[in-house]
């Protein structure tokens, strides 16, 4: 039993293959692989439109998919979708809670729908309320909530369930930026305190690059790439090389004359020398080396600029080449 | 899981202006017949020529100046307004505001959040309309003294019953252009004009097209003349607030012993007394299962709309 046990938890919790979803002849979703481990928290990036929504609605299996299979929790999302639902707390991308009853009524009303009793369920949903931050809403209607307010009352809802899996569907869509940091603390929290696998999908690579653990870029119904952040910042690297602009003090002098000596740089791909400003691309990071170099030679650099191939140029390679 | 369902259903009702307006019109057409009736209830008892006089409390029901028409008539222009109210926006409503979606990621099945879309409603009906004919019953036992017939208890409860069966059409119709149409307004609009249809336009219609076929009553035999009036009857059915009016009459009505044409060679030696609670029960049979017929049509066809459907916002 013991050794089952270690092994279920190597085993992805969240198993898509070649899951895919046509409306006529367009792919919404195109034979899309993913296994996702528990515990982790995945960031599921992408343009609007790209089918993140139409993933998530197969793996909860309120969609059916064309062909492939997901398999969640052990469970065909698509014949078994009840299983599924009772370890899986989804939030929607337009969240919505019936505006004529209060915070705790909503909430206790899902959780009863989730098979607890009634007094149990009102004590979980004040608790629930309390965890994100709502408990002094509880007992105002939701009409009056603001779009973050909505938003943590689904997280709580999601919540209420203890579920294992929580799918947040664009999570931080509308809410102002110091919202957005709460809101994804809070979750990576607590899926640190619970043990809580996370998917969430977003279309925006800063906000969530924060906390997720890997991250699959999804444009146009197929997965271009998953990794960790890192790794896809390492791969790219690899791929473009290491790109050091460098500029000097405007004296007239020439640049021309660093040349010679840069060009011994080891790994060195380009090198343009443009009046003031020196660019350079590498294989591996040799900015350091350079500014050496260029200072033994007298050169008065003001600015030092090394492209490390964060989010932005993941984002840029990624989404806008897609476009093409 | 159900009952969470629609306990929630319900309260959301009982809470909403729309249902507090419903009640207060039902219950002032209510007593405002209610009052006619009572009225001229003296001389409704008295008229020894009418076989249904000794029904006291189906009288308080059918009585009328004709300055006010009966209850049962308001009904059947009322709880067609009560279903449309009650279902129009059943589901497009919790698709527009986003509770669709978050509802069924829930673990439960889609029948149960459409069969207490549906169910709901007709328990806070129905527990309306048996509140009012008691209450009227026990106002007529206090202020008449007279004693209520078993007979006349069972038909009221039975008309309760159909009415509850004619909202219930109303309400399934409605739920079905609620999943069909994205739009409340379009789905209220549209059961509204189909209520139109049948209450206003559908009797002239009918008129309309057989009357160019009708041979001149004239020149035919009293077999054939009974036969055309059977047919327009039977058109006229395909209504079901005609229905509905079959059922009511009937049931309030003990002397009312044929729904269709009467040949003078029946009548003949009939005596006019009122028949038994069954035998106008068996009378409206038809009339019951049309009724119920057109209900679970609306609801199948919802039903398997429903289901197919992608839910996404």
């Amino acid at each position: 039993m013991k050794i089952q046990k270690t092994l279920n938890m190597k085993d992805p919790i969240i198993q898509l293959s070649s899951l895919t979803k046509s409306y006529g002849n367009t792919k919404a979703v195109d034979a899309l692989d993913l296994s996702i481990y528990p515990g982790e928290i995945f960031g599921l990036l992408g343009p609007n439109g790209a089918g993140k929504t139409t993933s998530i609605l197969m793996m909860l299996g309120l969609t059916e998919p064309s062909s492939g299979t997901a398999y969640v929790c052990g469970h065909d999302a698509t014949r078994n979708p009840i299983a599924v639902k009772r370890k899986v707390g989804y939030l929607p991308d337009n969240v919505g809670f019936y505006p004529d009853m209060t915070a705790l009524e909503n909430l206790s009303f899902i959780a009863e729908l989730n098979g607890l009793p009634k007094a149990q369920a009102l004590r979980k949903a004040q608790e629930m309320l309390q965890t994100v931050g709502l408990e002094k809403e509880a007992h105002k209607k939701t009409a009056a909530f603001s779009r973050g307010m909505k938003q943590r009352l689904g997280l709580a809802e999601v919540l209420i369930k203890t579920p294992e899996i929580a799918i947040l569907d664009e999570p931080t869509l509308g809410i102002d930026p110091k919202g957005v940091d709460e809101f994804l603390e809070l979750i990576k929290r607590l899926s640190k305190e619970q043990n809580l696998t996370v998917l969430l999908s977003s279309h925006h690579l800063h906000q969530v690059q924060r906390v997720c653990d890997r991250v699959g870029i999804f444009v146009g119904g197929k997965m271009l790439v998953q990794g960790s952040i890192d790794n896809l910042a390492h791969n790219l690297q690899q791929k473009e090389g290491v790109s050091t602009v460098i500029v000097l003090e405007n004296s007239g002098s020439d640049s021309k004359r660093f040349e010679e000596p840069l060009k011994k740089l080891p790994g060195l791909r380009t090198l343009s020398l443009n009046g003031e400003s020196i660019e350079l691309k590498t294989e591996q990071d040799t900015t350091a080396d350079a500014v050496r170099i260029l200072v033994q030679h007298g050169a008065a650099i003001v600015s030092v600029q090394r492209n490390d191939y964060a989010l932005d140029y993941i984002y840029n390679t990624y989404f806008e080449n897609s476009k093409l | 899981m159900m009952n969470v369902l629609i306990n929630k259903e319900v309260a959301t009702h009982i809470r909403s202006w729309r249902f507090i307006v419903l009640i207060l019109l039902i219950v002032l057409t209510f007593s405002a017949s209610l009052y006619v009736s009572s009225s001229g209830l003296r001389e409704a008892v008295g008229n020894m020529k009418d076989p249904d006089q000794s029904f006291l409390y189906l009288k308080l029901l059918t009585t009328t100046d004709n300055a006010i028409p009966p209850f049962h008539v308001f009904l059947n222009f009322l709880a067609p307004l009560l279903g449309i109210a009650l279902g129009f926006d059943a589901v497009n409503a919790e698709y527009n505001a986003g509770t669709l979606t978050r509802l069924i990621a829930q673990p439960i099945y889609r029948d149960s959040l459409l069969i207490s879309k549906f169910i709901a409603p007709l328990i806070v009906v129905g527990t309306l309309f048996v509140a009012l004919v008691l209450l009227m019953i026990g106002g007529g036992l206090l202020g008449t003294g007279v004693r209520i017939e078993p007979q006349e208890l069972l038909r009221i409860l039975g008309f309760t019953l159909i009415s509850v069966l004619y909202v219930g059409f109303w309400l399934s119709l409605s739920i079905l252009l609620s999943i069909r149409f994205r739009q409340p307004a379009t789905s209220a609009l549209t059961a509204i004009g189909i209520w139109l249809f049948f209450t206003v336009f559908f009797p002239i219609l009918v008129n309309l097209v057989i009357r160019p076929f009708l041979p001149n009553p004239n020149y035919i035999s009293e077999q054939e003349y009974l036969s055309y009036n059977e047919l327009i009857l039977n058109l006229l059915r395909l209504s079901p607030s005609q229905l509905y009016t079959d059922a009511t009459t009937t049931l309030l009505m003990p002397s009312v012993r044929s729904l269709g044409p009467i040949a003078m060679e029946q009548m003949v030696g009939a005596i006019p007394a009122p028949l038994s609670f069954r035998e106008s029960f068996l009378m409206v049979w038809p009339q019951i299962s049309g009724l119920t017929a057109a209900m679970m049509v609306c609801f199948a066809w919802s039903y398997f709309i429903f289901m197919r459907r992608e839910i996404r916002s």
